[in-house]
């Protein structure tokens, strides 16, 4: 009897094991699902963050859209040169196109704790988007930046974070550019620009200057020095607030320098430079008739010298240069700096 | 029969919820209950699951386990390796005829092979010595009954995050006193039809 249960268990358990199992087998056969191999290998090239910025839902979808040849190998924003090469190889194409015009999110408010006035004290739900709906925002200047960081909870890569004045501040080298934070923002203060512009109006009050003033003290009054001060003709005050035309900014910051209430910013340190190559140069004078500074003297047929304290890092006699005797140096001033200030130190 | 069938369903939906009454499956019912749309997506998968496993669990216990007088060890290894297996084919099948329902279950269809509700249901069916047709009135009806407190109880938490909840309370504290308050309000449904 003993015997016997052990044995009708035993093969009981085993055929249904089998049956089962067998069953199994064969249904994945007839049912599987035909996926294109080098789609898996795709996603496995791709960053895997499925932040959604090259606009196909997650990794998978792109790598999907990329095997049926309805997006380019180099659609996604996040990986770079780097993805777009290994997907190029995975797709048998040369090719990979254009990868270094990345996208990074931008603050566009500087109104923090100790900057902006504060109207109400606001108790409710501490999100951004629950805030702003209460009288436009706790702060006097309904455009300004609420603080409670929506953004920071929104990016995927843990490339924003809250300082103490209660701002956003982005980590330009983990921002990946997908836009989340832009959609998440309620007082879109976040936008999205080409890492090669390096000037920002971080203010978008649309406000009199008078009243902008009143309840900001970092925010743009449009006074217009700014547009006067421009070579380039980039900088227009619209709205009563200064606004960039990206196409035209060189970066050359001097309505950086010039901004009364400091409302427009750049990277300071990083300004370019502009330094002559002494073997090229034949002194042809070009580039000193173009600099619009005058930061560049010399006399004909001898080697031309930038005067650093004035080259503003334009560019444009890069440009102009015929004999390619003009490089662009990133903080070759600083360099200088740098010594006189350990010699002041010391 | 049909009254029958119906005090099934209307006692595992509502007298005998399988959540709020047996309390089984409360992982899935505590883990997905955080947004109605997933808790909802949950609920379906397991209801589908549910009433396959019924069929499954009735054929296996009166053409295999109780021929062979097997049922009082083997009633629980072999209902799981059903289910397993059940939920596997399933998955397929899905993947097959609609990968957008396939992408709408996600995660939560492997996961049921591991909700005790099936398994709860699958032991119910050869206790109360039902047949095909009551065997699959309890799976679907377990099944709404596990939909109907995964909506309710995913409506509250999500009106819940709005709350000025006490400190102490914040988290799962709340959620496990709300699921307590909901089981109470289930009681008040003992009585409605007879017990079964």
């Amino acid at each position: 009897m003993m015997a016997n249960s052990i044995l009708t268990s035993i093969l009981s358990m085993g055929g249904l094991g089998l049956v089962l199992g067998g069953g199994l087998a064969l249904a994945s056969k007839k049912l599987a699902v035909e996926t294109d191999p080098r789609a898996d290998a795709i996603v496995e090239a791709l960053p895997g963050a499925n932040c959604g910025a090259c606009g196909y839902p997650g990794c998978s979808g792109l790598a999907k859209s990329i095997t049926e040849n309805k997006a380019p190998v180099n659609a996604c924003p996040v990986g770079g040169a780097s993805v777009a090469e290994k997907i190029a190889k995975i797709m048998g194409v040369t090719d990979i196109g254009s990868t270094d015009d990345k996208k990074i999110a931008r603050v566009l408010c500087q109104g923090g704790k100790s900057e902006a006035k504060v109207k109400s004290e606001y108790h409710g739900i501490k999100t951004c988007k629950a805030a702003s709906m209460v009288n436009s925002g706790p702060k006097s200047c309904s455009f300004a930046c609420i603080g409670f960081g929506d953004c920071v909870k929104v990016c995927p890569v843990d490339a924003i974070t809250l300082e103490d004045n209660g701002l956003p501040v982005i980590d330009e080298g983990k921002c990946t550019g997908c836009g989340l934070c832009v959609k998440e923002c309620p007082k879109m203060v976040l936008a999205l620009t080409s890492n090669k512009n390096e000037v920002h109006v971080r203010c978008r009050a649309t406000m009199k200057g008078k009243d902008t003033r009143a309840v900001c003290n970092i925010g743009c009054i449009a006074c217009k020095l700014c547009e006067k001060v421009c070579p380039f003709d980039a900088i227009h005050v619209k709205n009563n607030v200064a606004a960039i035309d990206y196409e035209k900014c060189r970066n050359c910051m001097l309505c950086v320098e010039k901004c009364p209430t400091k409302s427009i910013t750049s990277a300071f340190a990083a300004r370019k430079k502009a330094v002559i190559v002494e073997e090229k140069c034949i002194g042809c004078t070009i580039c000193a008739k173009n600099c619009p500074v005058n930061a560049i003297t010399g006399e004909l047929k001898k080697v031309h010298v930038v005067n650093q304290d004035l080259c503003i890092g334009c560019g444009i006699c890069q440009e102009k240069c015929r004999k390619d005797a003009i490089e662009m140096v990133r903080n070759g001033h600083e360099k200088l700096d740098e010594c006189s200030a350990c010699a002041a130190s010391k | 029969m049909a009254k029958e069938l119906f005090f099934i369903i209307v006692g595992s939906v509502f007298v005998n919820n399988f959540v709020l009454s047996r309390f089984l499956g409360q992982c899935p019912f505590l883990g997905v209950s955080g947004k109605t749309e997933t808790a909802v997506g949950m609920g379906m998968a397991t209801t589908f699951v549910l009433t396959m496993t019924a069929v499954a669990a009735y054929f296996l216990q009166n053409y295999v386990l109780a021929p062979f007088g097997l049922e009082p060890f083997l009633q629980i290894v072999s209902f799981i390796l059903v289910i397993a297996s059940l939920v596997q084919l399933v998955e397929m099948v899905v993947l097959k005829i609609s990968p957008a329902l396939y992408n709408a279950f996600g995660i939560f269809l492997p996961l049921i092979t591991t909700n005790c509700i099936v398994m709860g249901a699958a032991l119910l069916i050869p206790m109360n010595n039902y047949n095909l047709i009551k065997s699959i009135a309890l799976g679907l009806g377990a099944g709404i009954g596990f939909t109907l407190a995964l909506a309710l109880m995913s409506g509250i938490r999500e009106d819940l995050e709005f709350a000025d909840v006490p400190e102490a309370l914040r988290g799962p504290a709340i959620v496990f006193i709300t699921a307590g308050l909901l089981s109470m309000i289930f009681m008040g449904f003992t009585g409605l039809v007879p017990l079964g």
